[in-house]
């Protein structure tokens, strides 16, 4: 799917200046860690084995990992070694060509919110090449804690609220939000109305031109409903980010890659380094999925982030963990 | 003293009558979940409360008992009435009701899990 040499757009159905066919076909070989790159609205891909040339080519200012959903504490038959997939997944980021500035933690750090749990995630991040980590909380860490007031005393270090937080790197603006609190019967992830303000306050002196990245644990927009995988007022939080030119959200809970594209925004769901779920609707519920032994590790994974000065989007690269 | 036959007859459909009661009472309760017995369990799978509805006397003690993989709550809509830890796999909670009245609830980890306990 190679366009060496050309910036042309090719199916440009949306007039938005995205080849989203393209895109979609790119997106097939990202499961199997393929490098997607948007130039000017075009995808460029290559293989992870040739990774290196494209990394030195597309060697960004910016460059950082996303892990999600390690849910320490976890000892079912799904995976009854989750400690050792983490260390897997911190083996992979040391490996990684572009070593990673930070980490973001999109959730589900924990299995039981209990702090030998958390505890032990901190320590194996520690091994980290990178050594600041962002955490959002997952509706696994705030379990009994109606305030996020155990969560906040251990990981709300320049956050607001109940966890969300603003930070800015190399000229990207990263919104960390947290849709696991208060949450009500029947409902799905919810952001709430003092974080929504929060939020568009912050926004309101961002320049249009500025990359926006959202973090959270619960996807912002509607992969299934049915299994709570969506977000009641996230609608809201996208409207703040209409006029931004470029958009990366990044989420888990659902412990499966997911890609959507917007118009300008970049919607993406890590894997889990814990357990792998099923697709949607494949199963009953959205509980552990069991697969055989050799095959676990292909559905964990990590998520590398990479921004290029210029470019529009960010490249996301998802990778396994076998 | 020799029991007369109209002791008898009388005897025997009596008893008839009780147990045909008894099995029409069961056959009710089983229909719409209403039990005398004291405890009644709620089981805790696959992401949902079953039986979903419940409906039982003032007095009986519901226990819910978590048999899926992953941790549930056992939360009351309003956050107050009564309110479960994380129970992990093979966890049990248990309230006792003894207001008439409609109970909603729901996993306060996973929303979309709800159910409902009846009383009256």
């Amino acid at each position: 799917m190679e366009r060496p040499g050309k910036d042309e757009l090719v199916y440009d159905h949306n007039h938005d200046g995205v080849d989203r066919r393209g895109f979609l076909k790119c997106m097939a070989w990202a499961g199997t860690g393929a490098l997607c790159l948007m130039k000017a609205g075009v995808l460029h891909s290559a293989s992870l084995s040739g990774i290196t040339e494209s990394a030195a080519s597309a060697k960004g200012e910016l460059s950082f990992v996303q892990i999600s959903d390690s849910h320490m504490g976890f000892n079912k038959p799904a995976n009854q070694d989750v400690v050792g997939t983490l260390k897997a997944a911190i083996e992979k980021i040391n490996a990684l060509p572009n070593p990673p500035e930070f980490l973001l933690h999109t959730g589900d750090i924990s299995h039981l919110s209990k702090p030998e749990e958390f505890d032990a995630v901190e320590q194996i991040l520690r091994s980290c090449v990178a050594k600041d980590v962002f955490y959002v909380p997952g509706e696994h860490d705030v379990i009994n804690d109606d305030n996020a007031a155990n969560y906040l005393q251990r990981f709300g270090k320049g956050a607001t609220g109940m966890g969300w937080r603003t930070f800015e790197k190399k000229g990207v603006r990263f919104f960390g939000l947290v849709n696991v609190m208060n949450l009500k019967a029947g409902g799905l992830g919810s952001l709430g109305s003092e974080q929504l303000e929060w939020f568009e306050k912050e926004l309101k002196p961002v320049f249009a031109s500025t990359p926006i990245v959202v973090f959270a644990h619960i996807p912002l927009w509607n992969v299934y409903p049915e299994w709570g995988w969506g977000t009641e007022d996230s609608a809201q939080a996208l409207g703040y980010l209409k006029r931004f030119g470029s958009v990366t959200v990044l989420n888990g809970h659902i412990h499966q890659t997911m890609q959507k594209v917007e118009g300008q925004v970049t919607f993406h769901t890590a894997a889990s380094t814990a357990f792998p779920q099923p697709q949607p609707g494949q199963a009953e519920g959205p509980g552990p999925m069991k697969v055989p032994a050799e095959q676990l590790k292909q559905l964990l994974g990590i998520t590398d982030v990479n921004f290029v000065r210029g470019q529009q989007a960010l490249a996301i690269v998802d990778s396994k963990l076998g | 003293m020799k029991l007369s036959w109209k002791c008898v007859c009388a005897v025997s459909l009596l008893s008839i009558f009780i147990a045909a009661l008894g099995i029409a009472v069961k056959a009710a309760g089983r229909e719409e979940g209403t039990l005398a017995a004291p405890t009644v369990q709620v089981k805790i799978d696959n992401f949902a409360f079953t039986p979903a509805q419940l409906t039982v006397a003032p007095g009986t003690t519901v226990e819910w008992m978590n048999r899926d993989d992953i941790p549930h709550t056992v939360v009351s809509d309003d956050k107050s009435t009564f309110k479960s830890k994380a129970l992990d796999t093979d966890d049990k909670f248990s309230f006792t009701f003894t207001k008439p009245g409609t109970y909603s609830y729901f996993c306060s980890v996973h929303p979309k899990m709800t159910g409902k306990i009846i009383v009256q």
